[in-house]
């Protein structure tokens, strides 16, 4: 198989197999986490202003006072490292034209050399994250096989990618295919490692938003 | 046409003067990255060769690459190439036919074995034992076998002769292959393009005759001369592309003034050609500067690649299981509930009101 | 003795619900609970991780109710949690946690650790890995009516006591009271001038209360170890009591897990709303002030700052009354520099000042440190607060540390300064 039929099998049947495998995993995971429902609260609940499951979602996006100063890697790289993702992969031409094809959906994209500073500043950012995880005592004890894969899987991309509008390492064509591979991986995987934080990070923030904002504590 | 004439000669003859002869071996050098030296040395070797013999087949073809050649618009460049080889069988251009063409062929390759240069254009169909594609009652695959054993040389002309082309694009009903899929101990060159740039042609002949040698090959057999660089790092369009500026449309404001054709399904970040640099027709345009993007026509496999109008970061084919998976994810996903629902009432049955003295073992 | 480790993984799987699956699933391992934590914070060992102390009902919950996990069970690739595991967890679970959710607060995928710790305390309960401590306190709870085995004759010499004191009657077993009044043990035996300071109170504000001789424990130790048929077996004398008398509210003392228990656990574990409302007194008291009932005859002139009790205020919702209250009766408040909701536990709550085993008591000593630099950074030498076992627990550890702290519970302080 050469270059070319690589990227075309990568663009061709790999993405359908694997945006398939990943709707299938999403959708199982989904529905085996929420259905187990839970118990109506029959206590009174007190009524206070912005203490919601959605004030929530929006809210825990912020440090709670005196926790920045107590883990600004968190936070900092945390921020950079998950905004830069959601530029580079929401806000290039290219990928964006991909949204519209699977979606309709089209928006204006930003310049790609700002994508590549944006890139650059997260794959360092992703290093840094990185040593933490192994550095910082908590998270050393924390961390299992899984937390380092969901890094590998989530770096990849970026770093392929970026290696193959920059010409590095391989040919662009070959490149490209191993970017888009890399992609792939990720897709398949998502459901079945903490990636899929992405979701449930939404509906576990409610559930947190509403059982204390049900006491009236907004969380 | 006399074979013990030098080029030179030959040249004069026809009324070519030596300076227009020394600036074709400059340009040509130039072309293909040489140092300077190197036009010296090829108006020299050239000038002193005799015309060595051409023999070019063709095979399962539409005939443009033998258009792109002769449909140069100055005479000399392109033109001049027939002045320095003997094409001693090439039927679009031959007067020749029927019985007579074939006399010819077989003549040319019996006095000229193992020094002639064998171009094939158009892919060897190999389906029902070659019966797709022949020529005066036998296969294209005959033939090329026949003629190759004579070769000093085999240029594979055009994308069809290099990979396969598009008879051999999905389904490939006659089995279409390359030449090099059927010629393995022989020096082959892929000039690929659908057709290939003209100059490129007479540019990996050119060196052929001065330096005896192939030119260098990247891995796909094309010369790195001209195939080296993608025509998007050669695009004078590239600034849209990275400003993130596209035409949507062939027809709306980007497209008018010029804006990158990414979005339009051009392939020029996966093509290796030199059609943004060298360009067509005398260097007037080439299809990007003409408003539609590349469509990838000198890399294998282009018609299969996923549709010309398809950007590369979409789908190569529409997606097929999304329906399917869905309905399978949601299928494990309530199967998983219910077990779930069955270990919980379980639970809630085997469950016995706590005393005291189940708080310690 | 009956406890087993069936029974607990059983209990376990009767509680994990949606929350608890999507709260598992979304943990990325990022720590941040862990800086939340006061005993990781002052020990700096990761094992107080709260993730961490998690770990059983997580793998409880993957096996049980998750396909790849029951396919792995099955294949003998996932290791079930074993008795020897909760037995080491009991340290991690109990004594090193005090419900007091700040974990909840901070985690950035949201979500509510503490929610989950009361439910795996339900299978370390009946699975026999509960500190011997609290399970004292839970038999004491049941067979006594409190935790301190305090018994009605007790508190009928504290009426007695404070009675005498206010000069004012305090009423018992009264059918149609606005108030059924609770107490926790630690209040009537440690700081029985609450009673008083009630009854001054109530009679200014002319509202007629009353206690039960079969239900003025408000205490429920069937919440701490976390177990809920002992829990609602509790709380029902509490209902049953109330319901009984008629009463259209039930006053909650200051007593921080007592509040949870009635006030947020106690329909749930009945399984229907009660025919009271359920009020905190800082509640009633702050109604009062808007009210302008309570007036200051005078105002404590040395600057206070403020320990919120975390199952009030930030478990509770008890947000704002604490604060408007300290103003009305102090000069100079200064807030701690993380206060209201954000407030660091004492240490001492969730059963921990229970549990009377010399490393527990250490731990505790070790995490006060939290709120001796809380302290420390405001200036202060006063402290006040609103929880019996808070008072308890910052009294010991100031006394340890030698603190020259003064600690002053927030109803006693009102009462001490209220116009006759």
């Amino acid at each position: 198989m050469n270059e070319l039929e690589l990227l075309t099998w990568a663009r061709g049947t790999g993405l359908n197999l694997a945006i398939g495998l990943f709707l299938l995993g999403m959708l199982w995971r989904l529905v085996e986490i929420y259905t187990l429902g839970r118990k109506p609260d029959l206590a009174p609940p007190r009524k206070a202003e912005g203490a919601t499951g959605w004030h929530t979602i929006l809210r825990r996006s912020l440090s709670p006072p005196g926790m920045l100063k107590r883990s600004p890697i968190s936070y900092i790289g945390g921020y950079i490292f998950h905004i830069g993702l959601f530029i580079v992969v929401f806000l290039f031409a290219q990928h964006i034209k991909l949204i519209q094809s699977l979606t309709g959906l089209y928006w204006p994209g930003l310049p790609s050399q700002v994508i590549d500073a944006v890139t650059v500043v997260t794959l360092a950012t992703m290093l840094l994250v990185l040593f933490d995880r192994i550095n910082n005592p908590v998270k050393r004890f924390l961390s299992t096989f899984g937390d380092y894969l969901a890094w590998a899987l989530t770096f990849l991309p970026l770093l392929t990618g970026f290696l193959a509008a920059k010409h590095l390492l391989l040919p662009y064509t070959a490149m490209l295919a191993i970017h888009i591979l890399s992609v792939e991986l990720l897709l398949i995987a998502l459901p079945f490692t903490k990636l899929i934080h992405v979701f449930t990070l939404f509906a576990s923030r409610w559930y947190n938003g509403d059982i204390n904002g049900k006491r009236g504590v907004p969380v | 046409m006399n074979k013990e004439e030098t080029l030179l000669d030959h040249m004069e003859r026809e009324g070519l003067s030596r300076r227009t002869f020394l600036k074709y071996c400059a340009s040509l050098a130039s072309l293909m990255a040489l140092p300077p030296t190197a036009a010296a040395a090829m108006a020299e070797a050239l000038g002193k060769a005799k015309r060595p013999s051409v023999i070019w087949l063709p095979f399962q073809e539409c005939t443009g690459c033998t258009e792109s050649l002769t449909r140069s618009h100055t005479p000399s460049v392109e033109g001049m190439i027939f002045d320095m080889i003997s094409l001693d069988y090439q039927e679009t251009l031959m007067a020749a036919a029927g019985h007579q063409a074939e006399e010819a062929l077989h003549n040319a390759m019996k006095d000229n074995y193992g020094k002639y240069v064998l171009i094939v254009d158009g892919s060897v169909a190999t389906g029902l034992n070659g019966a797709y594609s022949c020529i005066a009652g036998r296969s294209n695959l005959d033939l090329l076998k026949e003629a190759a054993q004579g070769a000093a040389a085999i240029v594979a002309l055009g994308s069809c002769a290099a990979f396969g082309g598009i008879p051999k694009a999905n389904p490939n009903p006659t089995g279409a292959v390359a030449v090099s899929d059927i010629i393995k101990d022989k020096p082959i060159v892929n000039i690929s393009g659908c057709p290939p740039i003209p100059v490129v042609i007479t540019g990996v002949l050119a060196h052929y005759l001065t330096f005896g040698t192939l030119p260098e090959l990247d891995k796909l057999g094309r010369p790195k001369a001209f195939y080296g660089e993608t025509i998007h790092d050669r695009c004078y369009r590239r600034p849209f592309y990275d400003q993130g500026k596209f035409a949507k449309t062939f027809d709306d404001e980007g497209a008018r003034k010029g804006w990158c054709l990414f979005e339009l399904g051009c392939k020029g970040p996966v093509t290796y050609n030199a059609c943004a640099t060298t360009k067509w027709n005398d260097s007037t345009s080439f299809p990007i500067e003409s408003g539609h993007g590349c469509i990838g026509c000198s890399e294998p496999d282009f018609w299969d690649a996923g549709g010309f109008y398809k950007a590369l970061s979409t789908p190569a084919n529409p997606l097929k299981y999304v329906g399917a998976a869905a309905a399978v994810g949601v299928a494990a996903g309530a199967a998983v509930s219910v077990a779930n629902r069955a270990s919980k009432n379980a639970a809630m049955a085997a469950h016995e009101k706590t005393q005291l003295t189940d708080l310690e073992k | 003795m009956t406890a087993s480790l069936q029974k607990g993984i059983n209990a376990l799987k009767e509680v994990i619900d949606a929350p608890v699956a999507s709260f598992f699933s979304s943990c990325v391992h990022c720590g941040l609970c862990a800086e939340a934590c006061l005993f990781y914070t002052e020990t700096g060992d990761p094992k107080y991780t709260p993730i961490h102390k998690l770990e059983p009902l997580k793998r409880v919950y993957r096996q049980e109710y998750t396909l790849l996990g029951r396919l792995a069970k099955m294949a003998g690739l996932a290791k079930p949690v074993s008795d020897d595991e909760l037995e080491a967890w009991s340290e991690l679970v109990y004594d090193s946690c005090t419900l007091c959710g700040r974990c909840s607060m901070v985690c950035p995928v949201g979500n509510d650790l503490t929610y989950m710790i009361r439910k795996l305390r339900e299978g370390m309960a009946v699975s026999g890995h509960a500190p011997e401590g609290i399970i004292m306190a839970t038999k004491r709870t049941v067979d006594q009516g409190g935790p301190m085995g305090l018994k009605w004759p007790a508190v009928q010499n504290v009426i007695k006591h404070q009675e005498a004191d206010s000069g004012l009657k305090i009423p018992v077993d009264q059918a149609g009271a606005e108030y059924m009044v609770l107490l926790s043990s630690m209040e009537v035996v440690n700081y029985p001038e609450y009673l008083g300071a009630l009854a001054r109170i109530f009679n200014k504000a002319g509202i007629t209360w009353t206690l039960s001789s079969e239900a003025y424990e408000a205490t429920n130790a069937g919440i701490q170890i976390g177990n809920s048929d002992l829990a609602r077996e509790i709380v029902s004398r509490i209902v049953n009591a109330a319901e009984k008398l008629g009463v259209k509210k039930v006053l909650s003392p200051e007593c921080g897990h007592a509040y949870m228990a009635i006030r947020w656990e106690g329909p749930n574990l009945m399984g229907r709303p009660f025919k009271f409302e359920v009020v905190h007194v800082l509640e009633m008291l702050d109604e009062l002030r808007a009210k302008g009932v309570l007036k200051m005859k005078d105002k404590l002139k040395t600057p206070v700052t403020l320990h919120d009790p975390c199952q009030i205020v930030r478990r509770g919702g008890v947000l704002n009354a604490p604060e408007a209250l300290v103003r009305e009766v102090v000069v100079e408040f200064r807030p701690m520099t993380d206060h209201g909701k954000m407030n660091w536990c004492c240490g001492g709550g969730g059963g921990t000042s229970a549990i009377h085993e010399p490393a527990a008591e250490a731990l505790r000593f070790t995490a006060f440190k939290r709120k001796k630099s809380q302290l420390e950074e405001t200036g202060v030498n006063t402290m006040v607060t609103f929880c019996a076992n808070c008072r308890i627990t910052l009294e010991e550890a100031i006394d340890h540390y030698e603190m020259d702290t003064q600690l002053l519970g927030l109803t006693e302080l009102l009462a001490e300064h209220m116009e006759d």
